[in-house]
């Protein structure tokens, strides 16, 4: 007998999943459904209309913390990738290494503290260093807590990859960089791009640090909106929170088909 | 141990009293032996006798603690893989998964900086070689096992090595495939004339294919030799029991000249058999292959009798297991026609074998 049980058969699968995802999705579905709601009360649907998009976009204030936000995150995310890309290899591949356990502990480190606590850190460390310019900051800061989340993914995906291609190339008269770049870098990839898209939505997604480091002109836009959110509600965060999801929507789409694209590659045993 | 030597008037490899650990783990113990140019060399033992490592070794993936390797007369210890003109196919195959066999086999070419021409006209002619063309646009995800070894031989051989190194290549093959790939390799070698080291465990590859085997065992070289040397001239308990099946009699040896020894076998008679091992008087080991032994009216030199205590029947051949007089002895004969296998189990039957075809080892 198979250990893997059907499913399907289980008592009340149906009526529970249905009830597990509208648990799930039922008030990002709100938002989205009152985003095209007419009238400025939340609650009370008066009619279609697509004029809170509209004046979120034309809102200079929320416009820049989106730029802001959007820049951070990719200056953060080509850095920490760079970073864990390195560490991924040092630790993995490395020869008489010494201290790799420790190594690879420190590199995830910042996932095990309260990100509180690194955001005090970090505000004082800037203080210290008299370091005035809020967009470096927040780059700096960003590029630092999102390595880990970059590091994972990339690590596994090299620890999946087994040691005889690379040398293989060797043997193929590939000199180490040619290796790296024709076999390593193309076989990880698919672990390379999950990182980059963890750091991306990481450093997006990030609140605590950017709120206590931001000044005047590097609002981040999870900032703004909670600045929005402290003025009463408007129906204009709705709308930018239907186009967040719907980014989102498209990332994680094309994170499922590259990673499925590196799982074909790998049905070679 | 006989003295390494190749049949080719040049050495393509010399590896020099090359000496390996791992922690407290001694791989390899003051290893030497030279392959000749043109060989097929086998390097056979079973796993853990040093015999990857050495492969390993003479690709650059490894270096010695101590001792040199030469290739083609030049040291290459401190050569990186990818500037020795050595190429491997590994037990694992390690095709790249994201080039199609055309990029496989072209890869080497291309980081030895070929024209383009050049590369596709080799790539082609090599894909034809080992039957692959038609599938040149393939990945390796879409090969049988069969396939993937070809085009990893095709993709080791494209760049005109100097040696050819072989990991444990048909251990992943299933039976029929692998004695057609046996022929093929032969073949390969022959034609190309490109050295090929041949790593394997299993002693019927190495007995198939080989000009010379080394079997490794425990770290060091036991015996250097063709096939026929390795079989029939065992040097030790090691190489006769490693390589192919054999009786071990405990005897006692009365005396030694000229490379023979008179000896007394344990049911009681005395005979003159080749030896290499014990030169004193003493215990020692007398080995004698099943299908050396003859029975019934086949049977014939030094002759006893036996009773047959169990059989198989294989087919092709029978095994009998016999009882002389209270010591066990395996015997194996064919059956050239279908009334072969008529000894019946519990028959008291003639035993023998010729002296020249056993031998005398240390005990």
């Amino acid at each position: 007998m198979s250990i893997s049980h059907d499913v399907k058969r289980y008592p009340g699968l149906r009526p529970l999943t249905a009830v597990f995802f509208l648990y799930l999705y039922a008030p990002l579905a709100v938002i989205v459904v009152y985003s095209f709601n007419a009238n400025r009360v939340a609650g009370v649907w008066t009619g279609f209309s697509l004029k809170w998009y509209g004046s979120a976009l034309d809102n200079a204030a929320l416009v820049n913390a989106l730029k802001t936000s959007l820049t951070v995150a990719a200056i953060a995310t080509a850095v920490s990738t760079l970073i864990a890309l390195s560490a991924a290899l040092a630790i993995i591949r490395g020869k008489n290494l010494r201290f790799r356990k420790l190594s690879e502990t420190i590199v995830n480190l910042p996932l095990l503290l309260p990100e509180i606590v690194l955001a005090v850190a970090t505000l004082i460390l800037f203080s210290l260093l008299d370091i005035q310019n809020g967009m470096l900051r927040l780059v700096v800061a960003h590029a630092a807590f999102c390595t880990p989340f970059a590091f994972l993914p990339i690590r596994a995906r090299l620890q999946g990859m087994s040691l005889d291609l690379e040398e293989a190339s060797a043997d193929l008269y590939a000199d180490r960089w040619t290796t790296f770049r024709r076999v390593t870098l193309p076989l990880i990839f698919p672990g390379v791009f999950s990182g980059a898209m963890l750091a991306f939505l990481i450093s997006m997604d990030d609140f605590i640090t950017s709120n206590l480091l931001a000044t005047g002109g590097s609002t981040t836009l999870p900032v703004y909106i909670f600045s929005l959110i402290r003025a009463g509600t408007s129906p204009e965060l709705n709308a930018i929170a239907t186009l967040l999801i719907l980014a989102s929507l498209v990332l994680a789409t094309v994170a499922l088909l590259v990673a499925a694209r590196g799982a074909r590659e790998d049905a070679e045993p | 141990m006989t003295q390494p030597h190749s049949t080719g008037a040049q050495k393509a490899i010399e590896v020099k009293s090359v000496s390996k650990s791992f922690g407290a783990y001694q791989a390899l113990k003051s290893v030497s032996f030279d392959i000749g140019s043109n060989e097929f060399f086998t390097m056979l033992g079973p796993s853990g006798c040093g015999k990857t490592t050495l492969l390993r070794m003479l690709a650059g993936f490894e270096s010695p603690d101590s001792g040199s390797i030469l290739l083609n007369g030049k040291e290459v210890v401190a050569i990186p893989p990818h500037r020795r003109r050595v190429n491997t196919v590994f037990q694992s195959y390690a095709l790249f998964p994201h080039m199609t066999l055309e990029q496989n086999v072209a890869y080497g070419l291309e980081n030895l900086g070929w024209e383009q021409a050049r590369i596709k006209n080799r790539v082609g002619e090599m894909l034809e070689r080992v039957h692959m063309g038609p599938m040149a646009r393939r990945r390796p995800a879409q090969l049988s096992g069969g396939q993937r070894q070809r085009i990893a031989l095709a993709r080791a051989l494209a760049p005109e090595p100097e040696v050819l190194l072989l990991d444990e290549p048909l251990s992943a093959l299933d039976l029929k495939l692998r004695q057609a790939m046996r022929d093929e390799l032969r073949t390969l070698q022959r034609d190309t004339g490109i050295t090929f080291v041949f790593v394997t465990h299993d002693q019927e590859e190495a007995l198939d294919m080989s000009d010379r085997i080394a079997v490794l065992g425990g770290g060091e070289v036991q015996q250097i030799g063709t096939p026929t040397e390795i079989y029939e001239e065992p040097v030790n308990r090691f190489v006769a029991d490693f390589v192919g099946e054999t009786n071990f009699l405990e005897v006692e040896v009365l005396e030694t000249a000229g490379g023979e020894a008179t000896i007394r076998t344990p049911f009681g008679l005395s005979i003159t058999v080749p030896a290499t091992g014990p030169t004193a008087r003493g215990r020692a080991t007398l080995s004698v292959r099943p299908e050396k032994i003859n029975l019934g009216n086949q049977a014939q030199g030094l002759i006893f009798e036996g009773r047959i205590v169990n059989k198989n029947y294989m087919g092709g051949y029978t095994h009998y297991t016999l009882d002389v007089s209270g010591t066990e002895l395996r015997a194996s004969r064919r059956n050239a026609s279908r009334e072969g296998d008529t000894i019946p189990l519990g028959a008291t039957v003639p035993v023998g074998f010729v002296a020249g075809s056993a031998r005398v080892l240390a005990a």
